[in-house]
This record gives structure tokens, sequence and C-alpha cells, in this order.
């Protein structure tokens, strides 16, 4: 795991290394050109230097890994390791939301119940068939599309196009009452999520009030909708196939193997593509030994989890169950277009400038405003589909969706895969790697059968360690730069 | 002397009541470094942001290249090819050096960020400054030196062909060694051609880099004067008194703010 996280580190931030030609030989000693051995240790020297990475949390994984193998029996079966990606994947999704918030060094307490609600919207739909003013009520419902109004009008102002878009649609479903169909649905969902991201970041871009300010109200607010939409005490059921199987089908045995060669094979594609134009151009890349070496592991590991994945797990003989949970692809997916966008857009490329230095992104020309809140959008449209999971996972809305502690399990996800609370320093993966690590705590305690009070408490002190982590490193990096 | 670059006629500035430049004339000559010098409060910063059009002129004329323009706006003054080199850099810590020197004008292919041609341009523009001391332009800016920064935001300057090239205070952080880094550099961006305005408080900066001197007294012109004609004595008195000798404001003492 370890070489895969050097892999990834070290192909998108090509680090110190050199190479030969003409006029650039000018340039100071970025020259020559590196060796494996060289690569391994820069990588080195820069851990040494503080900055980490995800490298805590990966490690952090392992251990985990090997502990709860260890001592419960079940932890490390077939069955076992396809439910923990189902449990870990809303809570991830949520995390990969909040990157683009924390990375700008703001906070978005309200996503939890903000997915609450788009969950709640999208089940009303559902259950009544279309019909959001009879499932909402008169004032409710005049009130939900003004929201969504607001909402396009505000980003229209802004110049965020796609949560205009985005709540516009929401407002076209809502309002046109087409009978249930489970994508629509989701597509519904997502859609008022951006519209609700739309109005935070308004309030934080615009308005300027402080973004913990600003979620928290929200929070208060999101939670008292969700109460309003469900009613007391109630639950809404989501009875339809799709939205069940988004957190609990699996791909079959072709779509699982299919979707291993899509993942490697666009992997090394693009690694490779990189790599060799550059080495073309003759800038410094590094050894070719590596990036094959760094595929081939990938390739392998990716292997054995689809094999593993494609052998029946089911408990008895009466059904089968097996192939690759849907949800691996939907975060796999996220991950790549999310990175994508943070690595290789210029979009992406002022987030991490305005998280940075405001000012500085201000004078380069960017609009540092609209970044802003585009990043609310995006964190609260995502929180929409991990929505859809944990909905799609248990089955049904209830009035407390989204509240409890799934936003700060989110927050802690992000935090303990490396993403800094500080703004400009993290990356979508990190999400991912600290939700495996909360799902991981949460499965393996429940399966050693200890109480809520000791994984709570666990789960904290994990947290606690990660932020210790990162708290040191920033030290050893800021000593280092003296 | 060629054509100057950039020329300014009777500008005027006022901020509510405070009248802070009298019909300001000043000239930007490409090939040379321009210092302009100057007590606190005497001006010197409103009139460079009148040049990068953050506080746009209320009378006076811009010629730039000998036609007259109209500032209204960075963005104006960055077309023309204008760039501000401020003082407190404006260069993002959590990023690289080439990403920092393209930031906000990334160039693109399909969409997506050029990497490579955005490394080899930046590689290009230190190599041809001769900067020698970062050791890889891939480096992130957090662990560059005072110097090394102000390297950094100036190249990023040269980048884009700018012609006039305001450094504000550029040496004022900065130790010996890294000083003379950067004033190597200013020298260097004037023997490529590019017109440099070098705003400094240290007069031993002023003299070793700059070929004119321009001396701000109270928002008014007090002289423009070629750094070898004149000693540092005089200059200081320029700054101090808006005279010397036979130089500068005919009665200082008239002056008002």
């Amino acid at each position: 795991m370890s070489s895969e996280e050097a892999s990834m580190t070290n192909t998108t931030d090509t680090p110190a290394q050199e190479t030969p030609q003409g006029a650039i030989s000018d340039f100071g000693i970025d020259t020559t050109s590196q060796s494996t051995g060289e690569a391994v240790r820069d990588y080195w020297a820069r851990v040494r230097g503080g900055e980490l990475g995800s490298l805590p949390a990966l490690l952090g994984l392992v251990v985990l890994l090997i502990v709860f193998s260890s001592l419960s029996d079940t932890f490390f079966t077939l069955g076992n390791l396809a439910n923990l990606l189902q449990q870990g994947a809303s809570i991830t999704i949520i995390a990969m939301g909040l990157v683009f918030v924390l990375l700008l060094g703001e906070i978005d307490l309200s996503a939890g119940t903000a997915s609450g609600v788009t969950g709640s919207v999208m089940a009303l739909h559902l259950i009544h068939n279309g019909n959001l003013l009879g499932g909402m009520g008169d004032t409710v419902f005049y009130m939900f599309c003004g929201l969504l109004v607001l909402a396009i009008v505000l980003s229209a102002l802004m110049k965020v196009w796609a949560g205009t878009a985005l709540s516009a649609v929401a407002l076209i479903i809502a309002a046109v009452g087409i009978p249930a169909n489970a994508w629509l649905e989701m597509l519904l969902a997502v859609c008022v999520g951006a519209a609700i991201g739309c109005i935070t970041g308004f309030l934080v871009a615009r308005v300027g009030i402080p973004s913990f300010v600003v979620t928290l109200a929200l929070f208060l607010v999101w939670t008292g909708v969700v109460l309003q939409f469900i009613g007391q005490g109630g639950t809404l059921g989501l009875r339809d196939d799709t939205i069940f199987n988004v957190a609990n089908g699996n791909l079959n045995f072709v779509g699982s193997w299919a979707l291993f060669v899509i993942a490697v094979g666009g992997y090394a594609a693009v690694v490779l593509t990189r790599h060799f134009s550059r080495l073309r151009r003759g800038l410094v890349a590094q050894p070719t030994t590596l990036v094959l070496i760094k595929i081939g592991a990938l390739a392998l590991l990716a292997a054995v989890i689809t094999y593993a994945l494609s052998i029946n797990r089911a408990p008895s003989n009466l059904v089968v169950i097996q192939g690759v949970p849907y949800v691996v692809p939907l975060v796999l997916v996220l991950l790549v277009i999310g990175t994508f966008v943070l690595d290789r857009t210029s979009y992406g490329r002022h987030i991490y400038a305005v998280g940075g230095n405001k000012e500085a992104a201000r004078r380069a020309g960017i609009n540092v405003e609209r970044i802003r809140m585009s990043v609310f959008v995006i964190a609260s449209s995502l929180a929409a589909i991990g929505a859809i999971v944990y909905s799609s996972k248990v089955g049904s809305v209830d009035p407390n969706a989204g509240g409890g502690d799934t936003l700060l399990m989110s927050v802690g996800a992000a935090v303990i895969g490396g993403t800094s609370l500080f703004g400009g320093k993290g990356r979508l993966r990190d999400a991912v790697i600290g939700g495996a690590v909360l799902a991981i705590i949460r499965n393996g305690m429940g399966l050693l059968h200890q109480p809520a009070a000791v994984v709570f408490i666990v789960t904290g002190l994990v947290l606690l360690l990660a932020a210790s982590v990162d708290a040191l490193s920033r030290r050893r990096a800021a000593n280092a730069a003296r | 002397m060629s054509e100057p670059i950039l020329e300014l006629r009777g500008i005027n500035k006022s901020f509510g009541p405070v009248h802070v430049l009298h019909d300001i004339d000043f000239t930007v000559n490409p090939g040379e470094v321009t210092a302009l010098v100057g007590d606190n409060g005497a001006g010197k910063s409103t009139l460079v942001k009148c040049i990068a059009g953050i506080h746009p002129a209320e009378s006076g004329e811009i010629l730039f290249e000998g036609e007259p323009v109209h500032i209204k706006g960075p963005r104006d003054a960055a077309e023309l090819g204008i760039e501000v080199v401020y003082q407190d850099l404006a260069l993002a810590d959590n990023l690289d050096i080439v990403q920092n020197m393209f930031l906000g004008r990334e160039r693109t292919k399909i969409g997506l960020l050029d990497e490579t041609d955005m490394e080899q341009a930046a590689r290009k523009t230190l190599a041809s400054l001769s900067v020698r001391t970062v050791k890889s332009v891939r480096t992130q800016v957090s662990s560059l030196s005072g110097g090394q920064r102000q390297t950094v935001a100036i190249a990023k300057a040269v980048l884009w062909n700018s012609k006039v090239v305001l450094l504000d205070e550029p040496t004022a952080a900065l130790g010996v060694a890294q000083t003379r880094q950067v004033l190597d550099l200013v020298r260097r961006l004037a023997e490529q051609g590019l017109g440099v305005v070098l705003i400094s408080h240290n007069m031993n900066d002023v003299f070793e880099v700059a070929d004119r001197i321009a001396c701000l007294y109270l928002g008014r012109m007090a002289a423009v004067v070629g750094s070898k004609d004149v000693t540092h004595g005089q200059v200081v008195e320029l700054i101090t008194a808006g005279r010397s000798g036979d130089l500068g404001i005919a009665r200082p003492e008239a002056a008002t703010i």
C-alpha cells in the first residue's frame, strides 16, 4: 500500500529532479537525470522534511487491518470486507466534498444535515410519485420552490453557472411533477444539494459571514427542514430496487473485471502519457522503471481485490453474493473526476491558490468570491450523493438523516487522510483513505462487540493522533524551510 | 537617449481632501533603471498605483510607447505590459514556482493545464535571468528564502513579455547576500531592454543599480537626475528638503500637501 502511496504522490507533483538539455541546462542544479535510487531517496527526504501527505493514514490503515484481523475471526472475511466498503462509502463521499471547502480554509458544518434534506426530498418524490406539492403541503412546497429560485438568482449573480443549472433542474423536477423514477429522484437530490450550496456559498463569499457561523446556522435550519419534511417520529421508506442497489448491489462478474481493466488501464494510460511526454520534452521525469513498478503494484493490488470480491461471499447456499459493490466504481469515479478537476484544470489550481494566499490570488486576477462560492456548491452536491448512498444502505430516510455525527465523521475522515484545516493543503484521496480508516474502526470495534462508548472514544483518539501528526509534520516542514 | 516607453504628464491624484500627487511628470526609458525615491508619504506608492491602474489618476496624460493610453484598472496595465512586483510578494506558499508564475494565466490545452509547456517556459525565463539559486522549478514557494521568493515574483513579472516592471521596495526585507541577488536581477531586467522602476529607501541600492533617480517631495517631482551626476548627500537633501543647491523645487517651503 505504501508503494501505491509513493506512486500517487510522485506522479502528481514531480519533485526536484533533473533534465539534460541545452539552454535549459543553465538552470541551476536542475539538470542531471535521476536513477530509481535517487528518486526513492528524494521521496524519503521529503517525508523526513515533513511532507507526509497521506502516508500516516495509510500506515494507520494497514495497522488497523492487521489488528482487527488478528482479534476477530469475522473481520477479514470476504463478506465483511465488502460490507465495509458499503458502510464507509457515504462518509467518504461527503468527506470528498468537504475537502474542496477545507482547501480554502473554510468549513461546512451544514453538509451533514443538508444531505439529510436532499435525502428526504428524494424520498418524498418517490413516495408521493412525483407530487412534491402533496408530499410537503402547500406552504412548505412554495417556500421550497422559493428557495430554489433564490439559489438560481444568487448563483447567476455570482456567475457560478453550474449551480444555476442544477438549481434550475431541481426547480423543474419539483414543479413539473414527473412520476417517480429512481434516476430522476437521485438527480433531484443532487440538484437540491447544489441549490443548498449556492445559498451557503453566497452567504459566505458575497455577504462575508464567516463560514463557521453560516453553516452552524444552516446546520440548525436544515435539521428543522428534515423534521418538517418527514414529520416527527416518522420514516420515509425507499422501496425501489434501483435506489436500494446503490449501496447494496454488486457489479456482476464481467462488470467487475471490466471495472478492473478500465481503472488500471486508465491509470496506466494517464501516467505513461504524461511520463513520456515529459521525457520527450526533456523535462524532469521519474525513472521509467519506477513508473512501471508503481503501475504494476497498483494493477496487482486491484486484481487481488477484484478477484476476492468476485468470489461468492454469501453466508448461506441459498443466494449468491458476488462482484464488486456498486459503491466502489461510484467512489472511484468521483475520486477520478475530482482529482482531475483539482490537478489538471485552472479552476482546481485557483482553489489551491485561494486557499494558500487569497490576496495573491486576487492580484493574479482570480475571481476569489466565485471560487469561494463554488466550493460550497460542490460540497453540498457531493453531500447529496452521500445521502443517496446512506439512505440506500438503510432503505429509508428518518428525521435524523445526516444529523448526529455524520458531518463530524466526514470532517474527521478528511483530516485523518491529511487535509489541512488551514487551507491550501489536501487531496481528494485523503478523504477516501480517512473514510476507510473510520469505517474500519467502526466495523472492527462492532465485530469485537465493543459498546458505542468505546467506539466513539477510539475514533476520537485516532482523529487526535492524526491532527498531532499533521501539526508535528508542519512544524518540521517549517523548520526545514529555514 | 531612446524614446521613453512610459511617459506621465501632469498627473494629479487626491484622496478626498488630501492632494497626494501634484502635476507629476515622470518618464521610464527602456533598458534603464529609474529609481523612485522619497520620504514616507511623498507619494511613491500612489504614483505606482496610478501607473498600475489600482488608483487611476484624476488628471494628466499617460503615454505608452508614445501613444496616449487610459489605464482604468490592473487589467489595462497588464495588457499594456506593465507589471508590478509588490512589497508583500503575492505568491501562494502552497504552490510551486511554476504554478505561481502562471497563476491566473495558466496555459491550457483542450481545457486542461499544460504543465510541461508552463514548466519549460518558467525554466527559460529563470535561465534567461541567470537565476541559479533555485534547486528546481517544482520547489514549493514555502521552502524558498526571502531572496528566492523575490526572485520568483520578479521572474513572474518578466514571464509576460512585459515592457515595464515596477518594483516596490524589493530589497526591504532581505539580507545582504539576498539583496545582492535581487539587485543583480534588477540590472539584468534593464539589460534585456525592459523599463524598470525601482522604489527604494536604501541609497546604496539606488546608486548601485539606477541610471536615473526621480525624487518625490510631498507629492511633487522635486528632481529627476542622472545617478552619476549627483552625490549621496544631494539625493538625501532632495528627499528630505525637496531642494539641493540648484536642483529641486524652487520654493519647497511653499509646498503643501
